[in-house]
């Protein structure tokens, strides 16, 4: 009767079965890697990740907005009015002084994307205001009020001569 | 002949049986009313929307550089080309109106009570799959609204925990919405409809095993039911005749009615539209969003306000069937919803002020707190109700509702 009583034996099956699970499992998230990982930007996108920006054309006070990276960055070329009133705040709901912000004083660079919804705020009277809901940034980008959580990014970005950057080398 | 086709075809498969069992045979309560033709006319949307949108995919380009001027192609030269996207842009309006009124009328007269919960489930899942299909197919025109409610609607997704910006590049394939973006919305478009058409078979199957609710609330016996067809069919068919005419109206007269004339201006990422709307049929869902001052809480609260129906089983605790038939309370609290439901599609209509804002957040805390309120305000209805005295008829109903449940119960 020991033939029964093997048949009988379901753990051996059980742990099988949950094995067989288990390893079937782990080839299925194994196989989706590559389908989920195919959604990601190509390398073509990757190869085109760096946007170089000749200064020399942006008069004091102006702004000049390129794309990088199909987002919009604003270059200001602040005055000296505009240098001293960001120097001595800090913010308000994500503090920040202005010096963390940019690599020389007379000029901010900011990814133009408010960070909330992802729209793109407009210049008006210092700073700028979001039109889609209402945030509003001082002319160092930061977060003053409206329900944007931070400050306006700032993108990686160095100078190759004195009139130029790269955005996208930090 | 034909009676030895089908004699053939039956003993390979059961389709006289078939036919008997879901349609000739099948029992209906007689007193269904004209809100139950909106599950009918639902599924014949949906089948208007897959042929429009099959002929339309044969003439749309997917690709962010001629997206726009395909669109343009196809009203101006394609033959019959401007009937077939008013046709498909008015059948997703008309998608959602019948879809909001068969919620309604499920809401009213409390047919997510047992057992049907299942059926108001798989629906939620039908409308989540309806909303995401519709958002989708609103970036294929390329143009500047399509764009940014795009732009926007991705990035909630950066409320996702730790990995949220991993996740909208993920989503988008390319850092802002680009061609990448737009190519696989076009696959998924053509994708979601087919997922659609399975849940709804599951929807069916449901139905077919729990049959219809009815205005009364509990299950009929017999001798109250009447066959599917030719009964419901004719009736559903001339409510599909009422919906065409006001359908073609809106197709043949005011096609610009529901699309927004912002979107005539092509796609740019640099700049942003004064004042972005989405479709008149997520401006409630809009609004909630916008009126959580939080963005992660505004994430949250608009994504609850679209699956917090599926709790209606359990929040509703009255014991009287029939919903707002029988329960005054529940009726004044569910014309107050719709009017809150209104008040909140106009809030997300208008640019934000900040008088709108606090008429959106009294609105939204309305519309959450109906649903926290709900059990003990149904509780202490039944209470009053069963204190007062019920008429004799809807205590018949209960008790006939009782008995049926301790028969499905045997089964």
């Amino acid at each position: 009767m020991a033939e029964y009583d093997d048949l009988d034996d379901t753990g051996r099956r059980d742990f099988l079965l949950k094995m067989t699970s288990v390893v079937g499992g782990a080839g299925v998230v194994a196989a989706s890697v590559p389908f989920v990982a195919s959604m990601n930007p190509s390398a073509e996108l990757l190869a085109k990740a760096n946007t170089e920006v000749d200064l020399s054309g942006i008069p004091e006070g102006g702004m000049h907005t390129v794309a990088w990276q199909g987002k919009p960055i604003f270059i200001l070329h602040r005055t000296k009015e505009e240098i001293k009133a960001m120097a001595v705040t800090n913010g308000e709901k994500d503090p920040e002084p202005d010096s963390e912000r940019v690599k020389k004083p007379e000029w901010l660079v900011v990814i133009g994307v408010c960070t909330h919804m992802g729209c793109v705020p407009n210049k008006e009277g210092p700073g700028w205001i979001c039109h889609c809901h209402g945030s509003q940034y001082d002319d160092s980008g930061r977060i003053l009020r409206g329900p944007a959580p931070k400050n306006l990014e700032v993108p990686p970005y160095r100078f190759i001569a004195d009139n130029k950057i790269m955005i996208g080398q930090a | 002949m034909a009676s030895r086709i089908i004699e053939w075809i039956d003993h390979r498969f059961p389709l006289t049986s078939f036919i008997k069992h879901e349609l000739t045979d099948y029992p209906t309560p007689r007193n269904l009313g004209y809100w139950w033709n909106f599950g009918f006319l639902a599924g014949f949307v949906l089948m208007l929307q897959v042929l429009t949108g099959l002929f339309l995919a044969m003439h749309y380009k997917p690709d962010a550089a001629i997206a726009f001027d395909s669109i343009q192609h196809i009203m101006r030269d394609v033959n019959y080309g401007w009937l077939l996207r008013f046709m498909h842009s008015t059948g997703a309006s008309s998608f959602f109106l019948v879809i909001y009124i068969h919620m309604a009328r499920t809401l009213y007269y409390g047919s997510y009570r047992s057992p049907r919960e299942l059926m108001w489930w798989t629906g939620q899942g039908l409308l989540l799959l309806l909303m995401a299909t519709a958002f989708m197919g609103y970036l294929l025109p390329w143009g500047q609204m399509s764009f940014w409610g795009a732009t926007v609607i991705t990035n909630l997704f950066r409320a996702t925990p730790f990995i949220g910006d991993h996740v909208v590049v993920w989503l988008r394939g390319d850092y802002a919405v680009g061609d990448d973006t737009l190519t696989r919305f076009f696959a998924l478009h053509y994708l979601f409809p087919f997922l659609i058409i399975g849940a709804v078979v599951v929807h069916l199957v449901a139905l077919h095993s729990v049959k219809s609710s009815n205005p009364s609330g509990i299950d009929l016996a017999d001798k109250d039911n009447i066959p599917l067809h030719p009964y419901y069919t004719s009736k559903d068919f001339f409510g599909l005749g009422v919906f065409l005419i006001l359908y073609f109206i809106v197709v043949f007269f005011f096609p610009h009615s529901v699309l927004e004339p912002a979107n005539n201006v092509p796609a740019n990422p640099l700049i942003t539209p004064d004042h972005i709307v989405p479709e008149w049929y997520f401006l409630p869902f809009y609004a909630i969003l916008r009126s959580v001052p939080n963005m992660v809480g505004g994430v949250v609260a608009m994504g609850l306000s679209v699956m917090v129906f599926a709790f209606m089983p359990f929040l509703d605790r009255s014991r009287i069937p029939g919903g707002g038939r029988y329960r005054p309370v529940y009726r004044i609290m569910f014309f107050l919803f719709m009017l809150d439901i209104l008040v909140l599609g106009y809030v997300g209509y208008v640019p934000p002020t900040s008088k709108t804002i606090a008429i959106g957040q009294v609105a939204t805390f309305f519309y959450f707190g109906s649903f926290v309120l709900l059990p003990f305000i149904s509780r202490a209805e039944d209470k009053w109700l069963f204190k007062r005295g019920l008429p004799a008829k809807i205590k018949a109903l209960i008790a006939s509702e009782e008995e049926d449940k301790r028969k499905r119960k045997q089964r």
